[in-house]
């Protein structure tokens, strides 16, 4: 569920651009330092130390201001479920959740982080490894194909999924729709969504 | 049986929680980065290039211009190499080129330490031009006077291929005929796999490895060596998982001057990362193609004359090239036969992006044009159009002269049966005659003709190898490439039946690796499971029959008697489980009598080929004075043979309607006419279907088997998208009146024909 999709009136390609640039800066300004002060030796490059939690665990990392959310956790972090597929906050395949909203962070700076719970795909999993019901529903209905799109569907489900709400299918079509799929027509993708929500509803 | 059961795929758990590496996952962090420099006109010539100021950027490793590449030309086609130099891909490409022949055409590269510098130099680097005039229509690029793209293709035709059948000039003598005639346009649209083009090079010792997001490595590892003239050997391609392809992947897209660009600076890894806005035209596309279709018939409905002119626009380069028009213009005589034919075909060069191979390979295009005007004479004529096809579509035993196929089973109907009970035609059909308010509904249908697999038009050719472990598992390892349809779950599949082993007992290796990956030649013409299961057969029995003689050796009875049935070995004749293939295999690899390991390999060349055939059925609703469409209610019925995976048939056959929808309604490529710049080449402007522009897609199957296929399968992979576009125009068809000729049916193209129709006049009367 992309931020501002909710409301949207006209809901083809819906789009959280200005949403997500509009987002308030953490409060506390953080620490910048240049990048030649951090032995980095690159012109022009500023950091800023950050302070998140990234799927549970605290951590705190010196970024690039101009770096995106989606760079930090994919080459910093090594989570390669943030998937790239345009990076201008169209397909919604880097989609991740900050403090339980979902959020394209292709266009998130990394600096914004300061502060916030960010979730992916790979924090899904149980203490133990075992999959969560949202994942294993995906498989079950056989809702993934290539798998590119994959991981920004399941967060914006767990979005949906944590909302404990019960929707229609249109309303979970409407509440998707800020993610781009080429290869399963979004059939079983909403199949997935709806079962596990009922489940969750014990409905 | 393992065939034919809806089993889990094999990689969706490591799709689902972020396992499963995609080539920008696995490219390391020190990795140089590259982005190319297009040009900024659709035509002309690179005076010079003044690299200076970009030169001098941090973090700017090296620039690499048109003046500096070898000039070795290669074809990009991912077709298989054919030997007689008549029939090879028209080689017009060079890593980088001075002669400008579209709006983004590539002249230079940067190679930078990131990404902001590569783009930074970008920007500095100045180009001059002398600009030609450009030509974006295929009609007026084959005009006298127009720019010439490429010196040997006088009027800009690529290739023109004709057929004639019978007497079409005299046939349409005969008195009492009545004509039916046509133009029927589709669009350039593109593939819009979620995972961009990407792809990464290094070298070590003196050989280039290239990984890439492609669907025919072995065919990349051939196109990079022509490209940068030296032995193919020396390249090394891995595939990856990738995010789709849809054919956009079937070509050789930038791996060879990504391989040549690690070359310029020592071997270092570099990446090449295509952002989407060039992914769109700086790739391939599907071509666009104006269909002029003409049909003499007695008033019985009698097919008495055909006539084809197909203009197929091929964009700035060869690519894949008329191949495309050809297959199309293939199906024309077969899906209606008629003794009068005239069919002819041209493929036009344009200032526009390539188009290359994309899902369905012309028969979306050729659907479109055929089915459309299958219902404009049963709109003419007053026949109903589901029973006109049955009167008049290819019949039960109808063989193809070329490529010897055979019409086996009564597909067509069967599927149409299955649609109409499904969608409730016959009650709507006539519920919906004689409408008269603003608001209006149809409904429409399409047959589509498709042929499995490329012979005998190219090789098909299939290696696979087995090889067992200590506890009676299998790896298998195929030239066919799993690129999201599912391939390498029904591989394991027919591994296991073959072989007699459980599902989870086989093992496929996904990632391929021309080094160690038995020859194939990838992903494309609907091949995969068609084409593997030959190999898979052929080889699994190999298999078995060396297991088998151990398992003589162990027990001392007669191979006639031993079978291998959920992965034990048994006696036949009383069933009897004598050992667990584990426990032989245990024994096969560490005997200190008798060690062997047990492994098979082999190719299968496959001089078949078989028709896929299905419909689609479609109910919309047009809101007339807003021209606008919705579709309501859609079904796709499919005769691809035995079924090995329902499941991921029917998620397949979902995913080519949702393309077929997008090609029908919205998608399309704009360009501007006064520069030939793309103007939509993103995904927010350029519309593909969203999750709320579908209703329920609806898939059904008919499984007549097919008799040449060892596992009973055919084409499932493009089909579902190819009768879609012209079911939903025939419905608006239905609801309107009105014949749409060009797709998409966006408002624009409705508020034009509603206008020319006078049904807006109609309405507000």
């Amino acid at each position: 569920m992309q931020k501002n999709d909710r409301d949207a009136e006209t809901t083809n390609k819906t789009r959280e651009t200005a949403a997500a640039l509009q987002k308030e800066v953490p409060a506390q300004p953080a620490q910048m330092i240049s990048g030649r002060e951090c032995g980095n030796g690159m012109m022009g490059k500023q950091y800023k130390l950050i302070r998140c939690t990234i799927n549970g665990k605290a951590v705190e990392h010196m970024v690039d201001v101009r770096a995106s959310l989606t760079d930090m956790l994919r080459n910093d972090y090594r989570l390669t479920s943030v998937k790239k597929g345009c990076e201008v906050g169209e397909c919604g395949a880097c989609n991740v959740l900050i403090d339980g909203e979902c959020f394209n962070s292709c266009i998130y700076l990394a600096v914004w982080a300061d502060g916030k719970n960010i979730r992916t795909m790979e924090g899904l999993l149980g203490p133990n490894g075992e999959l969560s019901d949202i994942q294993q529903a995906f498989i079950d209905e056989t809702a993934v194909q290539c798998g590119f799109c994959t991981p920004g569907f399941i967060m914006t489900a767990v979005e949906i999924l944590e909302s404990g709400r019960e929707y229609t299918r249109d309303e979970l079509r409407k509440l998707l729709s800020g993610h781009l799929c080429r290869c399963t027509g979004y059939e079983n993708i909403l199949n997935a969504v709806e079962k596990t929500m009922k489940k969750r509803l014990n409905k | 049986m393992v065939v034919g059961k809806s089993y889990k795929r094999i990689d969706a758990y490591d799709k689902v929680t972020g396992r499963a590496k995609y080539t920008d996952d696995l490219c390391g962090k020190d990795a140089l980065f590259a982005r190319i420099l297009h040009s900024t006109i659709a035509n002309g010539v690179v005076k010079s290039i003044d690299t200076g100021e970009a030169e001098k950027i941090p973090g700017v490793v090296k620039i690499v211009t048109c003046f500096d590449v070898p000039k070795h030309c290669f074809p990009t086609a991912g077709h298989p190499w054919c030997r007689d130099q008549e029939h090879q891909d028209v080689a017009d490409r060079m890593l980088l080129t001075d002669r400008v022949r579209y709006y983004g055409d590539d002249v230079a590269a940067v190679i930078a330490e990131d990404e902001v510098s590569a783009v930074r130099a970008l920007r500095a680097i100045k180009v001059e031009y002398e600009e030609r005039p450009f030509v974006l229509d295929v009609m007026e690029a084959m005009k006298e006077g127009a720019d010439q793209l490429h010196e040997d293709y006088p009027n800009n035709i690529l290739k023109h291929t004709m057929l004639r059948r019978g007497d079409y000039e005299n046939a349409i003598k005969e008195p009492g005929l009545i004509k039916v005639e046509g133009w029927y346009d589709t669009p350039m649209v593109q593939h819009c796999h979620i995972e961009n083009f990407i792809c990464y090079a290094y070298m070590e010792t003196d050989r280039i490895h290239v990984v890439s997001s492609t669907q025919i490595p072995h065919i990349v590892r051939r196109v990079v060596g022509q490209a940068l003239g030296c032995h193919w050997g020396k390249i090394r391609v891995v595939k990856p998982y990738i995010g789709g392809g849809f054919g956009n992947k079937q070509d050789a897209l930038y791996e060879p001057l990504c391989a040549f660009l690690t070359t310029q600076v020592g071997g270092r890894l570099v990446k090449l990362d295509v952002p989407r806005e060039e992914t769109f035209v700086n790739n391939r596309v599907r071509h666009s193609i104006r269909s002029h279709i003409i049909t003499h018939l007695r008033p019985d409905g009698t097919i008495v004359a055909r006539k084809l002119e197909a203009y197929s626009d091929q964009g700035a380069y060869a690519s894949h090239g008329h191949s495309i028009a050809a297959k199309g213009m293939g199906c024309f005589p077969q899906l209606y036969p008629c003794p009068n034919v005239e069919a002819d075909s041209y493929t036009i060069f344009t200032n526009k992006p390539v188009s290359g191979a994309m899902r369905g390979y012309g028969i979306p295009q050729a659907m479109f044009a055929v089915e459309s005007h299958t219902d404009d004479i049963c709109s003419r004529m007053g026949f109903d159009p589901v029973q006109f096809r049955r009167e008049h579509l290819m019949p039960v035993g109808y063989v193809d002269g070329f490529s010897k196929n055979e019409n086996y089973y009564d597909s067509f109907n069967q599927c149409m049966d299955k649609a109409i009970k499904y969608i409730d035609y016959d009650r709507k059909r006539k519920e919906y005659q004689n409408q008269t308010g603003p608001v209006r509904r149809g409904i429409g249908m399409s047959v589509f003709w498709y042929n499995t697999a490329v012979w005998p038009i190219s090789l098909e050719t299939s290696s696979c190898r087995m090889v067992m472990n200590q506890d009676g598992s299998v790896q298998v390892q195929l030239g066919e490439t799993e690129i999201g349809q599912g391939a390498d779950t029904v591989y394991a599949q027919m591994t296991a039946e073959v072989l007699g082993i459980p599902f989870e007992m086989v093992h496929v290796m996904t990632n391929q690796d021309t080094d160690i990956t038995p020859f194939g030649t990838g992903a494309y013409a609907s091949r995969q499971t068609y084409t593997a299961g030959f190999s898979i057969h052929q080889t699994g029995t190999l298999l078995k029959e060396r297991v088998l003689k151990y398992a003589h050796d162990l027990t001392r009875m007669p191979v006639a008697n031993l079978d291998i049935c959920e992965g034990n070995i048994v006696r036949t004749s009383d069933g009897r489980v004598l050992m667990s293939l584990g426990e032989l295999a245990e024994t096969a690899l560490y005997s200190l009598e008798n060690s062997q390991h047990l492994t098979a390999e082999s190719t299968a060349q496959i001089k078949t080929n078989a028709y896929s055939f299905g419909c689609s059925f479609a109910e919309v609703e047009v809101d007339i004075p807003m021209c606008k469409v919705k579709l309501l209610n859609i079904v796709n019925v499919h005769d691809c043979g035995n079924l090995i995976n329902p499941a991921l048939a029917e998620a397949q056959v979902h995913g080519g309607m949702s393309m077929g929808i997008g090609f029908a309604l919205s998608e399309q490529l704009l360009f501007d006419e006064k520069t030939g710049r793309p103007l939509n080449n993103n995904l927010l402007d350029y519309k593909l279907s969203t999750f709320m522009d579908h209703p329920h897609l609806e898939a059904q199957f008919v499984e007549n088997p097919e008799p040449t296929s060892p596992f009973g399968t055919k084409a499932l992979g493009e089909p579902p998208v190819c009768p879609v576009a012209p079911a939903i125009r025939n419905a608006v068809l239905n609801a309107t009146g009105v014949p749409m000729y060009r797709i998409p049916m966006t408002p624009h193209q409705l508020f034009e024909r509603f206008s020319e129709e006078h049904l807006f006049e109609e309405v507000d009367g």
